[in-house]
């Protein structure tokens, strides 16, 4: 050693805090649930109002700070996602009752709702705080609690939207605890806590790998794959509607929901017509030129480009090096005939939409079949009046949401269609999805079914199940559990044990 | 357990042996501990709060690994890094002490502690309240129970006065001569079975103190580290004590540390003459590496919420254990995860200690009253454990009942 050393190396590494306190929300996520999970109907939909009317006071704030945080997307359609996961979703469900127990007398069953308990969810960063919200408001409307880990790249907005809910339900009498969010995520600490056996289910929204990871994990999982969404335009369509719908939604928060169209394919005699409609909806038809420049530009490097998520089309362009004119709101690279291998009709988080035409409906439903499979079981969208085509297109295509004449966007999502509104788009079987739905809080849910014998006539609207939900604050549990039960109890006790009687002596009656 | 006999301790040996409690610990993770033969107890021990964070938590074991790869004790004469951040940190969480002096176990503490007040106040005289426990070494071991003193010839009683618990009068009547350098006093006296000092009490004891210029100890090494739901136990009953100290579960039970907090002007001996006293393993680097990631998890929203949740569950679950078997299990001593349980027989402790044991939970009854059972959860203790442990209990009655009718002395 000489004589005057200088060390370079830190002197100490502090373990991950991030992870450990990952762990620790998970633990008191436990705590939260042990409580919430026996909530009654009116604390539960209390709470679920608190934290829709947060959510919608903010929405627009956090719509720019999403903006600003991952260079996706845009302030205003953020804004109006963020909305539509408060009230309207709220209103969606609120007559979805997850929380009394059922009576189902003519088949003599019982029913008692039984939460997941800890759901651990992932968000993207397409879509980070309209995705905190509507898994929030899924966890509160199904009694469970929720640790939520955002992608990386929205972790603090993703944070501060959660913390604003968790707020807000705490104000109305929710257990601390009940929404949380990592502040540090990274790929090991998901993995970790994915695998931890103190969750109970895991919601995945994101890509492939993770999603996968997640079904991996040994631990239920609802989770969700990428998209590709095939529109296609029979020539029964009004075009000038269709043209609408498709560039409104490629538009739409710039393209970076997975139930955007990524191709629209129509047939070759209704091409030019189509064309020029979008044209005037304010789509750009890309010439063989730039249609290169464009596939080039999105797929040029190792995969897609990811610099142009969510970017605007004049941004796109600009970057391709295609002049268009500032108004355009679409890219439309045109690749004259459906073949499966050019990468224009892999999936694009960005409003390029490849228009392609086939020679007849067969080829087109076929050609169809195959993008689709890239995102398999997600969503597609049918433009016409023609409902043979649709319910033949509708058989054949392996996707669980077909769109008519609406922006598929929106409408697989269920915000421009009667569908459930949702972040997170069941892809089902065909997708390696264990739930093909729009997923809801009713998935969050499992029932504890209490059957009796088929011939048994027990009159069930006598039992007294108010002991299977609480008012809501943790610490008055106990008391309001003593004092509002034992008085009413005597009449209802008599009449139960009447019943227990009774049957117990049908019983013997059957055996003997 | 013959060669732990023969070569250790035969005293202990026998009393475990005799107490139906024969333990050799083996394996140790989180809140369970291992015998030999594999058998699982739930730790409600934690030895006084040293596992607060379980045995071998994770993260504190990573950072003493750490640790050592370019730490060791350090040299006590001089300036550390460790030393001095470890050393804001505490004071940060007092903002009316000065200075932390650090030590390596809790009696080392009260020994800076009393020999500090000695300093400020030119005076000899230490009160303490009789059952109440400081540690062993020369000058904490006098404040304690003359079982531990007497046996040694240890006990001074010319200096050292002990007086009731809960009785501020007596304090009063011992003060009044204005020769007593300190009285100290656990904010919530652990040994002899944690009860709950009256409203008001602590801070009557305290400004007694000021008022005949006596120093205000409080001896934190049971009640700190957020067992009582705050930081330090006297913030919950408003004090503001001269000098405090604390210990166990500082060194997150992988590496003895201790600390003594002052105010400046108690603290004065140290600018006066640093070195009047010093300690080789006391404040050790690695000591404080621990000490500080401790401090730092404590004070983690994730840590706070849990231990309300722990709080709010016993508080819950032990009023309802109490109505099922309210025989024999009479009240409950809580403030936050510091709990101590009532048994209407002297010593029902030891036989639900025994029968805990035999369910899978170590608990210990307390030395000084052994009707009453201590019973310390972890600050994150999840969910699950802590529904388990009530279960254990329930299950761990009956079988407590008959060992306290079978009549025959326990302990």
């Amino acid at each position: 050693m000489s004589e005057h050393q200088v060390f370079n190396t830190p002197r100490l590494e502090v373990p991950d805090r991030s992870l450990s306190r990952a762990r620790m929300k998970v633990d008191r996520a436990a705590w939260a649930s042990r409580y919430f999970r026996n909530f009654n109907r009116k604390a539960v939909l209390e709470i679920a109002e608190s934290i829709a009317e947060a959510g919608y006071n903010r929405a627009g704030e956090f719509a720019e700070l999403a903006v600003s945080e991952t260079g996706y997307g845009v302030v205003e359609h953020k804004k109006l996602k963020n909305q539509l996961c408060t009230y309207e979703l709220l209103n969606y469900y609120r007559d979805l009752d997850l929380v009394t127990p059922r009576v189902d007398a003519a088949r003599q069953i019982i029913e008692l709702a039984k939460p997941a308990g800890v759901v651990f969810a992932l968000a993207p960063a397409t879509n980070p705080v309209a995705t905190v919200y509507y898994k929030a408001m899924l966890a509160v409307l199904s009694r469970n609690a929720i640790v939520i880990s955002p992608h990386p790249a929205a972790k603090k907005t993703s944070v501060l939207a959660a913390q604003h809910l968790a707020a807000a339900a705490e104000a109305a009498g929710a257990p601390s605890g009940l929404i949380q969010c990592v502040e540090e995520p990274s790929i090991p600490l998901v993995q970790d806590i994915m695998a931890s056996d103190r969750i109970n289910v895991i919601i995945a929204t994101g890509g492939t790998a993770m999603v996968r990871a997640a079904y991996s994990s040994g631990n239920p999982a609802l989770g969700v794959g990428p998209g590709n969404a095939v529109a296609y335009v029979d020539p029964s369509a009004n075009v000038a509607a269709t043209a609408k719908c498709l560039v409104d939604s490629k538009s739409f928060d710039n393209s970076v929901l997975c139930t955007n169209e990524s191709v629209v394919i129509t047939l070759e005699k209704n091409r030019g017509n189509l064309e020029r409609a979008l044209r005037s909806a304010g789509a750009h038809i890309c010439n063989e030129i730039d249609t290169d420049k464009l596939r080039n530009y999105l797929f040029g490097g190792e995969g897609f480009t990811l610099e142009a998520i969510g970017k605007s089309a004049r941004w796109i362009a600009e970057q391709a090096g295609v002049r268009v004119s500032p108004a355009t709101k679409v890219l439309v690279p045109v690749v004259a005939t459906p073949g499966q291998d050019d990468l224009l009709f892999h999936e694009k988080l960005c409003p390029v939409l490849t228009l392609t035409a086939a020679v007849d409906f067969e080829q087109a439903v076929t050609f169809a079949k195959h993008t689709t499979r890239r995102g398999a079981g997600h969503s597609a969208a049918f433009h016409g009046d023609n409902s043979n085509r649709l319910v033949d297109f509708s058989q054949k295509m392996p996707v669980y949401r077909v769109v008519v004449n609406a922006p598929c966007s929106q409408g697989a999502a269920g915000f421009a269609t009667h569908l459930p509104p949702t972040f997170t788009i069941g892809t089902g079987f065909a997708g390696r999805s264990s739930v093909g739905e729009n997923v809801g809080p009713q998935h969050l849910v499992h029932w504890t079914r209490i059957a009796y014998a088929k011939d048994s006539k027990v009159n069930l609207e006598s039992i007294d199940l108010s002991d299977v939900t609480t008012s809501g604050n943790p610490t008055a549990e106990v008391q309001s559990r003593k004092s509002v039960t034992e008085p009413v109890d005597s009449g209802v006790r008599d009449e139960l044990r009447r019943l227990i009687l009774e049957e117990l002596q049908n019983l013997k009656g059957d055996a003997q | 357990m013959q060669k732990a006999a023969e070569y250790w301790n035969p005293g202990k040996v026998s009393f475990w042996t005799e107490a139906g409690t024969p333990m050799v610990i083996d394996r140790r993770e989180g809140y369970f501990l291992y015998d030999m033969s594999g058998k699982r107890l739930i730790d409600l021990h934690l030895n006084g709060g040293t596992y607060n964070f379980g045995h071998r938590h994770p993260e504190l074991v990573e950072v003493l690994k750490s640790g050592l790869d370019y730490f060791d004790m350090g040299n006590h004469w001089f300036p550390s890094v460790a030393r001095a951040a470890f050393a804001e940190q505490l004071v940060n969480t007092a903002p009316h002490t000065k200075y932390a002096i650090f030590g390596a176990g809790g009696a080392e503490a009260v020994e800076i502690a009393l020999k500090t007040a000695r300093y400020a106040t030119k005076r000899k005289k230490i009160v303490s309240i009789i059952k109440g426990y400081h540690g062993h070494s020369g000058l904490s071991v006098a404040t304690g129970d003359e079982r531990f003193s007497k046996i040694f010839l240890a006990d001074q009683p010319d200096d050292f006065l002990q007086i009731p618990f809960n009785d501020a009068d007596a304090l009063e009547s011992v003060l009044k001569g204005r020769d007593v350098a300190a009285f100290i006093i656990e904010t919530i006296p652990a040994t002899y079975g944690f009860p709950m000092p009256n409203d008001g009490y602590l801070k009557a004891c305290q400004d007694l103190c000021h008022k005949y210029g006596t120093k205000f100890i409080s001896d934190e090494v049971q009640t700190g580290l957020m067992r009582t739901g705050v930081m330090w136990g006297w913030q919950g009953y408003g004090l503001k004590p001269d000098i405090f100290v604390c210990g166990k579960g500082l060194g997150g039970g992988i590496y003895p540390i201790s600390a003594c907090l002052v105010t400046e002007e108690c603290g004065q001996w140290l600018v006066e003459d640093g070195a009047a006293h010093i300690s080789t393993a006391g404040g050790s680097e690695l000591g404080c590496l621990v000490g500080h990631h401790v401090i730092e998890m404590l004070q983690r929203p994730e840590v706070i919420s849990n231990i309300k949740f722990v709080t709010e569950y016993f508080a819950q679950s032990m009023k309802e254990m109490m109505a099922r078997h309210s025989d024999f299990f009479v009240g409950v001593r809580q403030r936050g995860v510091v709990l101590g349980l009532e048994f209407d027989h002297p010593e029902g402790a030891v036989a639900v200690s025994r029968a805990l044991y035999e369910n899978g939970v170590w608990a210990i009854f307390s030395s000084l009253d052994k009707s009453v059972l201590q019973f310390k959860p972890g600050v994150v203790l999840d969910v699950d454990t802590c529904q388990e442990i009530i279960d254990r209990f329930d299950a761990a009655m009956p079988r407590a009942r008959q060992i306290l009718k079978s009549g025959r002395r326990v302990a």
